[in-house]
């Protein structure tokens, strides 16, 4: 019992050590990627981790101590999530988690005092309007498919979830553009150098504080991707391709739109959440019930 | 000459301030970063925000009204940090030299470290002004050859 439990802290620990890695390295394959597709070289692969060391090494200028209190619980929340999800725990309580981390986020952006600033946590409290309705109903149609929330039943079995949830799948594709931060639902902040609002959210977070929420985000990819991959869970190497392809998609879509408005986006999300996810539940129950 | 310092020099973030430019140095500055310059190869990202610059960019000279503003983006930004003046006005004043309301040069407010000449600059010699702060900046953080 005890080497179990030894066992799962150490598959925690690992997981928490190499996701920044996979996520800095998925960030900077992202602005290759993006420089391509726009006609440019791009920077190195690495990039991303040069900017993180050296938001490091700039001095502290904090506009407020509450502000630094909410970053840090956003990081604590967001590993809490992964941690959930390697460990195969609750779905329905990391999406909770999930949701928590964000307006950990958005209290950040409220705690300053720049207009820019609480434009885009009002900004940011519109995005989690609109996808944390998906997650949630992802949750939902996980538990009608295999009549638990555990992450752990969506591993043993055999059926990929892909098969019966496709209209899920392609809600929760949305969901990943909101999380990713990029358009057309880049609304509150976007990973571009330049944008109308300054830089919303992000105004007042500057130097390491900025490398915290830099580092939070890699979490975050490789939290919403590793979701992404339970579509096919059975073998998860396939789960990880779709994930890798979904990521791939995403690059592509950033680049061939432009940003909708924060309603828009709304409808969009909610269309794609109530729709999709609400009919793919009740068809579940429908079919289960004939049967 | 740790990690850090390594990749100060690796991903200069600037930000680009027009004091009173005839906006012919702004054109060639955003230029750098078309397709055909693109300074991110370099990590070079262009920023809308003083707190997340490395590198100011100042092109015009500075008159009565700029100077505040100028003085007060240099000190939001957090250190390390380097100035560039970007084409003959910023650098001395320019043809605006003698004017009425002109300061002068953008050093009359704020310290400079790279002079780029050129009525406008060019895209390249801007990239070179870029090159030769980054070299000054190695230099102070103690990670030159």
């Amino acid at each position: 019992m005890s080497d179990q439990v030894l066992n799962q802290v150490l598959i925690a620990i690992i997981a928490v050590v190499v996701a920044p890695f996979i996520g800095g390295f998925l960030a900077g394959i992202d602005r290759k990627l993006t420089a391509r597709l726009q006609g440019r070289y791009g920077p190195p692969i690495l990039q991303p981790f040069y900017d993180f060391f050296k938001l490091l090494g700039k001095s502290k200028i904090a506009t407020s101590r509450t502000q630094f209190i909410w970053l840090i619980s956003y990081l604590v929340f967001m590993i809490a999530c992964l941690v959930f999800l390697v460990l195969q725990q609750d779905l329905l309580l990391l999406v909770f988690l999930l949701g928590f981390a964000g307006i950990s986020f958005v209290l950040a952006g409220f705690s300053t005092k720049s207009p820019y600033s609480h434009f885009g946590a009002n900004r940011e409290l519109l995005q989690i309007l609109s996808y944390e309705p998906i997650l949630l109903l992802f949750a939902l149609a996980v538990y009608a498919e295999n009549g638990s929330f555990m992450i752990s039943s969506i591993m043993e079995n055999s059926t990929p979830l892909l098969v019966s949830l496709w209209p899920v799948f392609i809600a929760v594709l949305v969901a990943l553009t909101i999380k990713m931060r990029k358009s057309p639902f880049d609304i509150s902040t976007s990973h571009h150098g330049h944008q109308e609002l300054v830089k919303g959210i992000m105004t007042e977070i500057s130097g390491p504080y900025y490398a915290l929420v830099t580092l939070t985000e890699w979490y975050e990819l490789v939290l919403v991707l590793g979701l992404i991959a339970l579509f096919w869970s059975n073998p998860l190497w396939v789960g990880i391709l779709i994930a890798l392809a979904a990521f791939i998609l995403e690059l592509l879509i950033d680049n061939i739109n432009a940003r909708v408005t924060g309603g828009l986006m709304v409808r969009i999300c909610w269309a794609a959440a109530l729709v999709l996810c609400v009919l793919n539940i009740l068809y579940i129950y429908f079919m289960r019930g004939v049967a | 000459m740790g990690i850090i310092q390594k990749s100060q020099i690796k991903s200069p973030w600037i930000l680009h301030f027009c004091n009173s430019s005839c906006n012919g140095c702004d054109i060639e500055v955003l230029a750098c970063l078309t397709p055909l310059y693109d300074v991110e190869r370099f990590g070079l990202v262009n920023m809308g925000n003083p707190k997340h610059a490395d590198v100011l960019v100042v092109t015009g000279p500075v008159n009565y009204r700029t100077a505040r503003v100028l003085k007060n983006l240099y000190n939001q930004i957090p250190d390390p940090k380097m100035v560039i003046a970007v084409g003959a006005c910023a650098s001395t004043g320019g043809v605006f030299h003698n004017c009425y309301n002109i300061l002068g040069g953008v050093d009359k407010v704020i310290p400079v470290d790279v002079y780029v000449p050129g009525c406008a600059a060019r895209p390249e010699a801007i990239i070179d002004g870029v090159v030769l702060a980054l070299q000054k900046l190695s230099k102070a953080v103690g990670v030159a050859k």
